[in-house]
């Protein structure tokens, strides 16, 4: 789905919501995914000129997962390691988001490059 | 459809109860347990289901194709039952390949005079057999690995009950180490707790936690974190001498905690906080 | 976009937080509390979020500016009824609000305002 409005953001929840609950995810587990989904969604409109959200079920033997893309043509992120250390306390930005995510869901990947764009994938496992 | 497939058909259509007789007793000339009138249903089950298959023309190099769903579905519940009854997966494949001989023996009466068709359709039959028993074992080792974390599951909540000490007082005895998934459970059913009784203080006793590292530190961290976001406070009981020692050693900060010795002085000032007194009436 | 109502009691605004809002609705509120402190007079805001399924972290500042803002003017806010899989996400995400002052639901929430303005009274007499 397309990420380019702040009522798209509502839209990603709202989307994960209804994903985790016939994957059926325990609550905290939706809770942790959607609200990493707000995240990176806000990332993706607010600081990458906009985008898009792709989802897919993943599974790995026995096994179900869901996995989310977020991808931007955005600037891109020229310091990965300080984008992704803990930013709470200066407040501001992408640093929350990122880092933050990263922790609420099992598998985290990004890929960056300064003038053409962003794509982070999270992936959480039943 | 295939000229085995059609040979196959032909004989179950008309030898089916006796073939289900003789499958039976050629597994229980085997020895095995757990041998009943179930035994017999389950192969009249697995038979129709074998059957259905092979007139939907299924081939057994395919075993994952539609044609053979109703086999699956119906060896999946027999692997099910015989692994919930502890049966081996040996004897649930067992089970299966047991059916080799009553129907070579009659592919042998039907065929003989034709070696290179009987060859062909001993070697069909084999193969789906075969299959039919490998899916068997499968489906069985998948039954016990539902059922292992199953009971890991309700292991795990057993040992970490959460009880309501007093009024607006909870407490949690967490017994055993703190690994990730136990203070997972533990989080959140204590914070569910603390909802739905609207209590305000939660003591979490880790007199039977052996050892705590910065791991286990910051596992506690996060728990009352979450207990003060909501509104709740926590206190942290059960502390013993060599537990304090680590803890500063490791110049883990507890941030501000409560922490109390024993679950008595926790209980102690639990009161106090809620503004109880405890008096003891004079002898008369 | 939706405006959050704000009910005025005696000396203390009400905010019940009920729909998935978007960024500029939080925004919104938060210019509406100030304004209302201002014309009511309120020395007492309390903010329930008891429906709200996830609270990512443009609302966590948003809580937290509130309280910050109502401090300087004066007043208490008081967050209640958080939801237990929103509190773990939270901590998870690395936003411990602090500085916020929380209660378990809205009756604790009130007696929590009613001391605190109790304390305040003894604060300014001494």
């Amino acid at each position: 789905m397309a990420l380019r409005t702040e009522q798209d953001i509502v839209m990603s929840r709202q989307t994960v919501r209804k994903l985790t609950q016939e994957l059926k995810f325990s609550l905290v587990d939706q809770t942790k995914m959607i609200t990493a989904a707000s995240e990176l969604s806000r990332n993706t409109v607010v600081y990458g000129g906009g985008g898009e959200m792709r989802w897919e079920i993943v599974v790995n033997g026995v096994r179900q997962g869901l996995r989310l893309h977020f991808e931007d043509q955005g600037p891109g992120i020229p310091d990965m390691e300080l984008a992704l250390t803990d930013g709470w306390t200066s407040g501001k930005g992408m640093g929350v988001g990122l880092s933050g995510s990263r922790r609420l869901v099992n598998e985290f990947e990004i890929r960056s490059e300064v003038g053409v764009g962003t794509c982070v994938s999270i992936t959480r496992w039943k | 459809m295939k000229t085995q497939n059609t040979a196959l058909e032909t004989l179950l259509k008309t030898d089916r109860d006796i073939v289900i007789e003789e499958w039976v007793s050629e597994f229980k000339v085997g020895g095995s347990k757990g041998i009943g009138s179930h035994v017999a249903a389950e192969a009249r089950s697995v038979l129709e289901a074998l059957t259905k298959g092979i007139s939907a023309d299924g081939d057994p190099a395919r075993f994952d194709a539609d044609a053979w769903s109703a086999l699956r579905d119906v060896l999946e519940s027999v692997s099910a039952a015989r692994a919930a009854q502890g049966s081996t997966s040996g004897e649930t494949s067992r089970f299966m390949l047991a059916l080799k001989k009553p129907i070579f023996d009659r592919l042998q009466a039907t065929f003989h005079k034709d070696t290179a068709v009987l060859a062909e359709n001993l070697w069909w039959l084999s193969l789906l057999v075969d299959r039919a028993a490998q899916y068997t074992v499968d489906a069985y080792q998948r039954s016990r690995e539902e059922i292992i974390n199953r009971q890991q599951q309700e292991l795990l909540e057993l040992s970490t009950p959460v009880v309501k000490l007093w009024e607006g007082v909870l407490a949690v005895p967490m017994i055993g180490t703190l690994d990730s998934a136990r203070t997972q459970l533990v989080m959140e059913t204590l914070l569910q707790r603390i909802v739905e009784t609207g209590s305000e203080l939660a003591i979490v006793d880790i007199t039977g936690v052996p050892t705590v590292d910065t791991l286990v530190a910051q596992h506690l961290l996060k728990t009352v974190t979450a207990i003060r976001l909501m509104g709740a406070d926590c206190i942290i009981s059960g502390i013993r001498p060599q537990i304090a020692q680590t803890i500063v050693h490791l110049g883990i900060d507890l941030q501000g905690i409560t922490t109390k010795a024993t679950l008595a002085d926790a209980l102690s000032l639990a009161l106090k906080q809620t503004g109880y007194v405890v008096t003891r009436p004079k002898a008369a | 976009m939706d405006r959050i109502p704000i009910l005025q009691m005696g000396r203390n605004l009400l905010v019940t937080i009920q729909v998935d809002m978007q960024d500029q609705t939080a925004l919104q509120l938060q210019d509406d509390l100030s304004a209302k402190i201002e014309a009511t007079g309120a020395n007492g805001v309390l903010i329930d979020i008891s429906a709200l399924e996830i609270v990512d972290s443009f609302i966590g500042r948003m809580l937290a500016s509130i309280s910050g803002i109502t401090r300087v003017l004066d007043a208490t806010t008081v967050v209640v009824g958080m939801q237990p899989a929103v509190a773990i996400t939270l901590v998870e995400l690395g936003l411990s609000l602090d500085g916020v002052r929380t209660a378990l639901n809205v009756e604790r929430g009130m007696k929590l305002l009613a001391s605190a303005k109790q304390d305040d009274d003894v604060d300014t007499d001494a």
